[in-house]
């Protein structure tokens, strides 16, 4: 070998060094993430983040087929499909912090990091060679070596494999599948209820009136409040003391018992009973 | 240099932070995730270890994880949507029905 091809290999070995820890610390750090974010949809975005870092390290071990399945399965579908239950399921929800079993998280931990000393000791003991030599079918005929293998010594699990999926389609469509208890409300029905619920117009939307157009700005009520009414419940934030200015009211509009504007936090309430009805309607 | 030890090494760790997170967390979507995480991780130690013997068994066989993982999660939101349909939470703490 000559000198500029081992510089190269050389160079090459280095980057590939530096690529893999650069995603082990990533994927490590994403996934501590996972474990300790409170809101769901942090979660899966963590999970995409060790996703994508995984196959970055499939293609880096020489499996450049399972990166792409890996991208286009699990980052693509199956983490969108967790985004989707997520919404319909509610994206508010937070984990509780109580523990419904007396030091769970405590004992929880201690174990995982039992496992990691047991999971750590068994590999340590076990001969993990070096890498084998690089073949082509580590590279550039990688897909047509796993499909020599799916298509001959593994097509028995592959034929067994359409008939989990077709099962797992069904299953899920049964599962999630409602029946209708109650016939569906014709148009002259939904027109009916909408007069009779005492506020046939449609909400109002948010952002009329306020400093800006956000979808989570509240609406500003002529005399000056905030309406809860224009913001969706599941995007609207809760009212904040250093918050406040940033809803748009006038500035000397607060801690003046005679307006019921701005400061609607629900400390004030005792001191404004008599506006609290009417402003008990914008409540959600 | 990175060696198939390596591979392993960091899908024993991603493995361990998996299965903690399914012990520690109480939404049922969370500990799906938390799920998919360790299948992750196995994924990778085959990958690793199919780079180590120099066949491309370990591949076929994350290839399979990956569809039989899809399947399980088609199936457990499924599940899933149908108990907070009837219970109106994620939690795994509020199905309980049959704990007794």
């Amino acid at each position: 070998m000559s000198h500029p091809e081992v510089l190269a290999a050389g160079a090459a070995a280095t980057a590939q060094g530096i690529t893999f820890w650069l995603l082990a610390v990533i994927s490590v750090v994403a996934g501590l993430g996972l474990v300790l974010a409170r809101r769901a949809v942090h979660c899966a975005v963590l999970l995409a983040v060790v996703m994508l870092c995984l196959a970055v390290l499939y293609a880096l071990a020489g499996a450049p087929f399972l990166a792409f399945v890996q991208v286009i399965v699990y980052t693509g579908a199956v983490l969108m499909l967790f985004l989707f239950v997520l919404m319909m399921v509610g994206v508010t929800a937070t984990d509780s912090i109580v523990e419904t079993i007396r030091g769970q998280r405590l004992w929880a931990g201690l174990a995982g990091i039992g496992l990691l000393v047991l999971l750590a000791l068994t590999v340590g003991h076990a001969v993990i060679g070096p890498a084998a030599p690089a073949t082509a079918q580590f590279g550039n005929s990688n897909v047509q070596g796993v499909a020599t293998l799916i298509f001959t010594s593994f097509v028995f699990p592959f034929e067994v494999t359409s008939a989990l999926l077709i099962t797992a389609a069904v299953g899920a469509m049964v599962l999630a599948h409602r029946e209708r208890t109650t016939p569906k409300p014709t148009q002259r029905e939904l027109a009916r209820r909408r007069v009779a619920s005492g506020s046939p117009a449609p909400l109002p939307g948010p952002g009329t009136y306020a400093r800006h157009n956000a979808v989570d700005m509240p609406a500003l009520l002529p005399d000056g409040s905030p309406s809860q009414l224009s913001v969706s419940p599941v995007i609207s934030r809760q009212p904040e003391p250093g918050q406040r200015e940033l809803s748009g009211a006038a500035p000397g509009a607060h801690h003046d018992p005679g307006d019921r504007g701005a400061d609607d936090h629900e400390a004030a309430l005792p001191s404004e009973a008599g506006a609290g009805s009417q402003r008990g309607e914008g409540r959600w | 240099m990175v060696s198939p030890a390596h591979y392993i090494a960091l899908a024993v760790i991603l493995f361990a932070i998996g299965s903690v997170g399914v012990l520690v967390r109480r939404n049922a979507i969370v500990v799906f995730m938390c799920i998919e995480l360790m299948l992750n991780a196995v994924n990778l130690a085959f990958v690793g270890f199919a780079r180590m013997h120099g066949n491309l068994d370990g591949q076929v066989i994350a290839f399979f994880v990956m569809v039989v993982a899809a399947a399980e999660v088609v199936v457990g939101l499924a599940i899933l949507t149908a108990i907070f349909r009837a219970r109106r939470s994620a939690s795994v703490d509020e199905a309980n029905l049959l704990k007794y």
